[in-house]
């Protein structure tokens, strides 16, 4: 299954701020007070839900940039992407800000691909500090990938909710506290999985693909890392995937889904956890940032998952392809 | 890993399936609104001194009503998504994907919003409804039922 190495390691490429900005479930949910700014109301106090989705951008942008004590001149690239059609979010986002921009998409992956590839353009050294930011909104994503949001119908047991929120890091070559180690980019796995409810399903190969790759490139395994997270697979796929690598023999530890981390999927309405972009977004630069700047653990691996479907594609009957990245998070002594 | 193994080790994964529980819940729900339906029928009988067959028409359109009124208040897919069924067969499952789509899309204005879009999920039942009306149409016509 794996061929040649597809993780790459980095020297110089370290954190400096990160900045989040949760909506109402976020706020209310285990992890509410590690989030910067949040707001109660899905517009955000904008128009429109696809106005109010920018606005959580900037609100992060801002919250971090201020962290950093750097004003947007001081960037020298913005990166970013969200779920919603042409990631307009983020490109209306970055027309606000004087600085180079590159839109991605590897829809709810976007969050550790927008970190891997900022992380390779400073090592690199044609940039010396980049910006990397994500969003996803529940009624912009809903309203683009299912129903209208005061449809009424029963969803299946296996669905899972769109998380509102952004998520914006700065990294740079200037050391700091936190470095990005290494990133593993993923290849997009297919397991021909069609229903568009069952994201966990389709999205957890996908996580077991790029893990085994970054195990075997690395020579690392569960118990290298404090904590392993995946972006969403729920609390159905972190079952799968569980199962996956104990049908290879290989332990797993310290093993959890931002998905099922970011809500309380007893108490709040969000069925099997969390999925989108701000999701792992939310977790990894609120929560765990704080943890690795309270040393309380010293090596992290996110692995953010993706479902790279469209509306169309779903309707012509056609399988859900999918795609996760690693990255890995370590704290400087 | 293959696709067969792997369905196997999702399938031996799956969330428990709440199939009895909606089933009851949607009798149960779309019993309750018969029963309305029912008193709003008789209502309009006595009321309005008229058969049954014409106060149907006032019962539906109240029914619709309330239907719309919660959706836009942003309670009816909170009754709905214990209902299922109950909620989503009778013409409150119609009302609210009308008016649910129509919400959605105010933001794009009245034409290219609203207008294109209240049928976007009540729109196949117009169309096969229309499709299957005429097929019966000529059925009985023919065969001079």
């Amino acid at each position: 299954m794996s061929s040649k190495s597809s993780t790459h390691f980095f020297h110089n490429v370290y954190v400096q701020s990160t900045g989040t900005c949760a909506g109402p479930m976020e706020h209310t949910g285990p992890l509410g007070s590690y989030f910067d700014v949040y707001f109660d109301d899905l517009y955000c106090h904008q128009k429109t839900f696809e106005k109010g989705e920018r606005e959580m951008q900037k609100v992060a942008i801002n919250s971090c940039l201020q962290k950093a004590k750097k004003k947007p001149n001081d960037i020298d690239l913005i990166l970013g992407g969200d779920l919603t059609n042409q990631i307009t979010a983020t490109s209306y986002t970055a027309a606000q800000y004087p600085v180079p921009y590159i839109g991605i998409y590897g829809a709810c992956s976007s969050s550790c691909l927008s970190m891997g590839v900022s992380s390779m353009l400073i090592e690199s050294n044609y940039f010396s500090s980049v910006l990397a930011f994500v969003s996803s909104h529940n009624a912009t994503a809903e309203r683009q990938y299912r129903y209208p949001l005061e449809y009424g119908i029963q969803k299946p047991e296996t669905t899972t909710y769109t998380a509102t929120g952004a998520g914006a890091i700065l990294l740079s070559n200037e050391p700091s506290d936190i470095r990005i180690e290494a990133v593993t980019f993923g290849k997009v796995i297919d397991f021909k999985q069609t229903n568009v409810n069952d994201m966990g399903r389709a999205m957890a190969p996908a996580a077991y693909d790029t893990l085994k790759q970054h195990f075997t490139d690395t020579n690392r395994d569960f118990n290298s890392y404090d904590l392993i997270v995946t972006g969403d697979l729920s609390d159905y796929g972190k079952k799968i995937l569980t199962k996956m690598f104990e049908e290879d023999n290989m332990e797993v530890n310290h093993y959890n889904d931002c998905g099922t981390l970011l809500y309380d999927i007893e108490k709040q309405d969000v069925f099997l956890g969390g999925s989108g972009c701000a999701c792992s977004a939310l977790v990894t630069y609120g929560y765990i940032m704080d943890q690795l700047r309270q040393k309380k653990w010293k090596k992290v691996l996110i692995v953010a998952t993706g479902a790279l479907m469209s509306p169309i594609t779903i309707m012509q009957k056609e399988s859900v392809p999918s795609i996760a990245h690693a990255i890995s998070l370590e704290v400087c002594d | 890993m293959d696709e067969t193994k792997y369905n196997k080790i999702a399938d031996s994964c799956k969330p428990k399936s709440g199939i009895v529980k909606n089933c009851i819940n949607a009798f149960i729900f779309g019993g309750v609104i018969a029963v309305i339906g029912q008193f709003l029928l008789e209502f309009y009988m006595e009321l309005l001194n008229v058969g049954q067959e014409k106060a149907s028409a006032p019962m539906i359109i109240t029914i619709v009503f309330i239907t719309c009124l919660l959706t836009g208040l942003g309670v009816f897919d909170k009754i709905a998504k214990h209902a299922g069924a109950g909620t989503f067969i009778p013409i409150t499952g119609f009302a609210n994907a009308m008016s649910s789509a129509a919400l959605e899309s105010k933001s794009e204005g009245l034409i290219q919003g609203i207008g294109s879009n209240i049928f976007k999920y009540g729109g196949s039942v117009i169309t096969y409804g229309i499709v299957s009306s005429f097929i019966f149409g000529v059925i009985r016509y023919v065969f001079k039922i």
